[in-house]
């Protein structure tokens, strides 16, 4: 699949912004009045973010609101909803906490709860994907939200939550990679399935439908530069994972080192999201012998 | 003219939205015959032509006369080779693709907008263009690449079974078929209902064993595919010896007389 970068800045910035307003909500940290402007801001502007740069991937981005409609059977409208009532709720816990000075735990707690199924519905976007076997699976979804809570752990210059969570993560990113490099195959898709010419032997292409270049090859037949993916694999894992929580383990409550965690982490998982794409073949490049 | 009345072709099918039908009370597709098929590509450009210029934002070309040209299309012929396992010649296979509408059709539930939508009248899987968002999810679901980003409309293009033609009653009678079927000149495509046993679509397939694409999707595809017949096989004589032998080693009756009477002079 092509690493586009707006689904890449999207889903990076929007997990470590709702994972930020599920440390809030449950008040880890839980800074009063005017001291929690800052914090608040920076768990929204990511996550706004995110879901600004999102639209950027949009074709026909002046229907946007129609995406609101479906809710019943889409992942990506019901991704919408989340947002949208996650933002207000937060909102609503922020505003009280910053200009009234009142702390609405239950709310807080509702509002975490919120922004976690948030990240599920983006992750669902993916993993519902039977066409994408690597995507295909819960533990899709069990690496975006693990890494939502650990990245927001970071934000919240949390070194427990950051230990925990991030390392969960890092356990289950190697699962998910192992993993995933080997379902494609498992579940069995082939030239062969795919042409049903297989009974009458080994297929291969022998003239593509078109000489030049079309949509389905530039947005889901990504195969260039994956050459380099394991070395990309150790510089994300080292990055993403293991950095941040030595240093949360060294820092303790030190400031300044989770604003390094931080930036190294983000690093490492922007690699990771753009091999969470790249590395991702889709069914169709069977009917064009390329994966 | 034809487009005329595509609003009231498309309307009936948008209630339901992305949920899909339980059940269509006809199951229109379109039966390809791998056989037959010669991959002479008139289907890609009856379709382009047609569609282009009917129903819906037109398929566009980018950099149609540059160095690399790229294009929206609804059909497209790929090419195969199958060796057989048993050795002998590889057999090539010419193989158009377009939207199967699928009956259970992932394209249509992972819609936001409700622009992807399966009709429950006759099954056909079409985009309300006025409601998409170009978000590309409808693509990225369907596993036959049936559907392509318009990259100058910003919204999704996929075959529409040629909604505009098959029930045009500005059209005469022998033309409300899809275009691709009206133009395939090896008669290689076939269109019909699917639900009813007796159409000649549904015989075709039980004859012919027709066959699901990537069966293993669960998406039960309506458009079936008739597996090449296999290829003829020569007897291993020596193919030039009746046409060598004499036709007769000694000539009988008025030649036999003549041939004995010339020899005795
Ligand atoms: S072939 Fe693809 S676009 Fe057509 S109905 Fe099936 S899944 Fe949808
Ligand atoms: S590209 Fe259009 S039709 Fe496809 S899922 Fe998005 S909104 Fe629906
Ligand atoms: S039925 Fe119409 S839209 Fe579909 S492939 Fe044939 S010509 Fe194209």
């Amino acid at each position: 699949m092509h690493p586009a970068p707006s689904v890449i800045f999207f889903t990076v910035f929007s997990g470590l912004g709702f994972g930020f307003l599920t440390w809030l909500g449950v008040g880890i940290p839980a800074p009063q009045g005017w001291a929690a402007f800052p914090y608040f801001f920076v768990a929204f502007a990511m996550a706004v973010g995110g879901l600004i740069a999102s639209t950027f991937h949009l074709g026909n981005p002046k229907n946007a609101l129609k995406a609101f409609s479906q809710w019943r059977t889409s992942w990506l409208s019901r991704e919408a909803w989340m947002a949208v009532l996650t933002l207000s709720a937060m909102g609503i816990f922020a505003a009280a906490n910053i200009f009234l000075n009142i702390s609405m735990p239950p709310l807080g707690i509702i509002g975490a709860i919120m922004a976690l199924i948030t990240v599920y519905t983006t992750s669902m976007m993916y993993a519902q994907l039977k066409t994408v076997p690597r995507w295909n699976h819960w533990t899709t979804s069990l690496l975006f939200i693990l890494l939502a809570l650990g990245g927001g752990a970071i934000l919240a210059a949390d070194s427990l939550g950051t230990i925990l969570f991030i390392g969960l993560a890092a356990l289950a990113q190697i699962y998910v990679w192992d993993a995933g490099d080997k379902r494609f195959a498992k579940r069995g898709h082939s030239i062969e399935t795919a042409t049903g010419l297989g009974d009458m032997g080994k297929v291969r292409m022998y003239e593509a439908p078109h000489s030049g270049t079309n949509y389905l090859l530039t947005e889901m037949v990504y195969v260039i530069a994956r050459k380099h993916a394991i070395k990309l694999r150790i510089i994300a894992f080292i990055l993403a994972y293991i950095a941040p929580m030595l240093l949360a383990i060294i820092s303790g409550r030190g400031f300044d080192l989770y604003i390094l965690a931080l930036i190294v982490h983000i690093v490492g998982i922007l690699a990771q999201r753009w091999l969470f794409f790249a590395e991702a073949e889709h069914v169709v490049g069977l009917y064009y012998d390329k994966r | 003219m034809h487009s005329l009345s595509m609003k009231q072709f498309m309307v009936t099918g948008i209630n339901d939205m992305t949920q899909l039908p339980q059940t269509t009370d006809k199951k229109l597709g379109l039966v390809i015959d791998l056989d037959t098929c010669v991959g002479c590509q008139a289907c890609v450009i009856s379709c382009k032509g047609w569609n282009t210029e009917n129903y819906g934002a037109p398929l566009s070309d980018m950099d149609a006369y540059g160095a690399n040209p790229s294009g929206t299309f609804l059909n497209r012929v790929h090419s195969f080779e199958v060796q057989p396992d048993t050795g002998g010649c590889a057999q090539t296979v010419h193989f158009p693709k377009s939207c199967l509408h699928c009956e259970d059709a992932p394209c249509v539930t992972v819609c936001p907008t409700g622009a992807s939508y399966k009709r429950g009248e006759d099954g056909i899987v079409l985009v309300d263009e006025d409601a998409c968002i170009g978000c590309g999810l409808c693509a990225w679901s369907c596993p036959y690449g049936a559907r392509e980003l318009d990259q100058a409309a910003g919204v999704m293009k996929k075959c529409t079974l040629c909604i505009d033609r098959i029930y045009n009653e500005n059209l005469p009678e022998v033309d409300r078929v899809p275009s691709c079927v009206r133009t395939c000149p090896a008669g290689a495509r076939h269109f019909g209902d699917f639900a009813d046993p007796d159409s000649d679509v549904s015989k075709l397939v039980a004859e012919r064993g027709g066959m699901d694409l990537m069966p293993e999707q669960g998406t039960k595809p309506v458009n079936k595919y008739l597996p090449p017949r296999p290829k003829d096989t020569l007897q291993e004589v020596d193919a030039s010896a009746p046409i060598l032998n004499p036709v007769a080693e000694t000539p009988k009756g008025f030649l036999g007389w003549l041939d004995k009477a010339l020899e005795a002079l």
